[in-house]
């Protein structure tokens, strides 16, 4: 139906997957079903949040990856870095090695996603947000963004619709260099990415203006791999000649923004924090039925512990947190020098701070038309009654609502339910042993 | 299509499951947002007004492709002035219902406000509300 409009960076090898069912039952959108013993993705549900990823024992759930040797295209080569990719290397590891070790590896100069907080703040001296409803939903996160769009078409209208500060920064960045005469065709800006969701964000032509923003995208665990090997390479040389640090440093605030709460502790007014998909879910459906009364903000992320628990982060996120916490100790608040090289680039930045209206693409209908939807409801309600609501798995559909919905769908048929089989056949003893009558509905 | 759920008295913690189950199927159904809010609103009030008023009731559910009926009724004791209740602000909620966050006497006129037809019966043996929304959105 939708899937032309978004593009998905989350793939399954079907070389490696043994159908174990791990991926469908945990995706928080049903989108996943298998057939012939392969899990398959529903393109108009998948959120590219990477739960499936983390499911899969296999390693057949793969992110896609641009190719690397696409940064020597350009002339000026800029890396934008989320913190959380700082947080994943150990305290002997100092930080201007890590971009030392990046120069090495080919960029020409390196940023931090999250300075787009600090331009933000600069140029407004507040975080403005725009949306036509409150609470205000971050949009900081596209797996959450493209939830709202499937599920809670209603709750579209409470997207902020500001730029997330990694598009600030980047937007920043291009400008700058424009303005120093250095030809657009010679800037190369890439993010590097903690997750499959902000890959397929910018990607998607839903998004068309991400692809003037951002180049390209690198996978931070590719990345991080990069320089791990670099930095053990080189390790003595660094000890002597490292002292790149990236410009403008962060403030503290912009360093734990990623984090759960980060965004949330700067909003004026009332705010809460939500992180994890599987919570926001709950949080969402209690939000659409009018149970949430006084909030004025709401922080969603699809990853436990925000964007330190991204698919993509190698390390742990507790520590990545911790690390991040302990970094922002030491950071300053930005200096008038700072300020004034911000403000050159405000206009262009105000003109572009907001982005297009976000449209609900609804993804959970049994039909367009509301006649044949009815019929097929009729149809969905009797068979969830006949099945025997373990929500096994063995059909290949995540549950028993999951597998009434397909046959009423016409996707899949009765005969799919194994246990309604076992029931008729000789072994229906055995199964009482271990079932009792809980097969017998 | 019809759907049947029954409502405990006193069970707040439940308050709510036959609205969030009646949403889920609108959607299944690409009912507009807009009017699936009126209806789990208006039915939501109800459910509670059951839970907290009443020895206990049912819901049913008939879901046509223009409108959906729902009949909220209970086994007592009743509303003796139904005009009064309908009142904003009008609530003999005990206090404890009061700590629990409900008795602002807004729930009546709510249900009012998010159905397109609504008729009140009541006697001590129970009372029975039945309300109707229309799926075409109105053009005010
Ligand atoms: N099902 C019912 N059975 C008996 N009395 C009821 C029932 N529903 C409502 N009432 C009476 O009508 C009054 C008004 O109901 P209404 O829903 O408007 O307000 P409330 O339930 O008291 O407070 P709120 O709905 O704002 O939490 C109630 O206080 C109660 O006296
Ligand atoms: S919380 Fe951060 S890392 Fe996780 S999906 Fe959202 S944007 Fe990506
Ligand atoms: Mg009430």
């Amino acid at each position: 139906m939708n899937s032309k409009s978004f593009h998905h960076a989350l793939t399954v090898r079907e070389d490696l997957c043994r159908g174990c069912t791990r991926c469908m039952r945990n995706c928080p959108t049903e989108a996943i079903r298998l057939s012939h013993g392969k899990a398959h993705v529903n393109p108009d549900r998948c959120v590219d949040c990477g739960q499936c990823m983390d499911a899969c024992p296999y390693g057949a759930i793969v992110v896609e990856q641009d190719d690397f040797e696409k940064i020597f295209s350009y002339n000026q080569r800029i890396a934008i870095l989320p913190s959380v990719f700082i947080g994943q290397f150990a305290d002997d590891i100092p930080e201007n090695y890590i971009y030392t070790a990046l120069r090495d590896i080919g960029f020409t100069d390196i940023y931090e996603a999250e300075f787009g907080v600090d331009i933000l703040k600069t140029i407004g001296n507040r975080f403005s947000t725009y949306a036509d409803d409150k609470p205000v939903i971050s949009t900081y996160c596209p797996a959450i963004v493209r939830l709202i769009q499937i599920k809670y078409p209603s709750l579209v209208k409470h997207l902020n619709l500001l730029r997330p500060p990694v598009e600030i920064t980047a937007m920043y960045i291009r400008n700058k260099l424009i303005d120093r005469q250095i030809p657009p065709e010679d800037i190369g800006i890439f993010y590097v990415t903690p997750c499959a969701a902000k890959i397929a964000s910018i990607k998607s032509p839903e998004n068309p203006d991400h692809h003037e923003i951002f180049t390209g995208v690198i996978n931070m665990d590719y990345l991080y791999n990069l320089v791990q090997k670099s930095i053990a390479k080189n390790k003595k040389l660094l000890a002597k000649t490292a002292r790149f640090t990236p410009i403008p440093p962060l403030t503290p605030e912009a360093c734990m923004w990623s984090l759960t709460a980060g965004e949330s502790s700067t909003v004026p007014g009332r705010t809460l924090a939500i992180d994890e998909i599987h919570n926001v879910i709950e949080f969402l459906e209690r939000l659409e039925n009018d149970e949430i009364t006084n909030i004025d903000f709401l922080e969603l992320r699809s990853c436990a512990e925000g964007c330190a628990g991204g698919v993509l982060a190698p390390g742990n996120r507790f520590l990545a947190k911790e690390r991040l916490t302990h970094r922002s100790q030491h950071m300053r608040e930005i200096t008038p020098e700072q300020q004034t090289m911000i403000r050159r680039q405000a206009s262009y930045l105000v003109k572009h701070i907001k982005k297009e209206r976000i449209e609900a693409k609804s993804a959970y209908q049994l039909d367009d038309d509301i006649g044949a939807a009815l019929k097929k409801m009729d149809r969905y309600l009797e068979i969830k009654k006949a099945l025997p609501g373990i929500d096994c798995g063995l059909c290949g559909a995540p549950s028993c609502h999951a597998l009434a919905e397909d046959i009423a769908k016409g996707h899949a048929t009765v005969s799919q339910c194994v246990v309604l089989r076992l029931r008729s056949i000789t072994q229906r003893d055995d199964i009482h042993k271990v079932w009792g009558d809980t097969l017998d509905r | 299509m019809n759907q049947s759920f029954s409502i405990p008295a006193g069970d707040f913690s439940h308050a709510g499951q036959a609205a969030s189950e009646i949403k889920r199927l609108l959607k299944q159904l690409n009912i507009p947002p807009k009017v699936i809010k009126r209806v789990v609103v208006a039915l939501y009030e109800a459910e509670v007004n059951v839970v907290a008023h009443s020895f206990g009731g049912s819901i049913s559910c008939t879901i046509t492709p223009e409108h959906i009926d729902i009949v909220v009724s209970d086994c007592g004791p009743g509303i003796s002035d139904i005009e009064l209740a309908m009142s904003e602000g009008y609530s003999t909620a005990s206090s404890e219902v009061r700590e629990m966050g409900f008795g602002a006497g807004m729930g009546l006129p709510n249900i009012k406000n998010n159905s397109d037809s609504l008729d009140i019966s009541s006697s001590e043996q129970g009372t029975s509300i039945h309300m109707r929304v229309n799926f075409k959105e109105h053009t005010p």
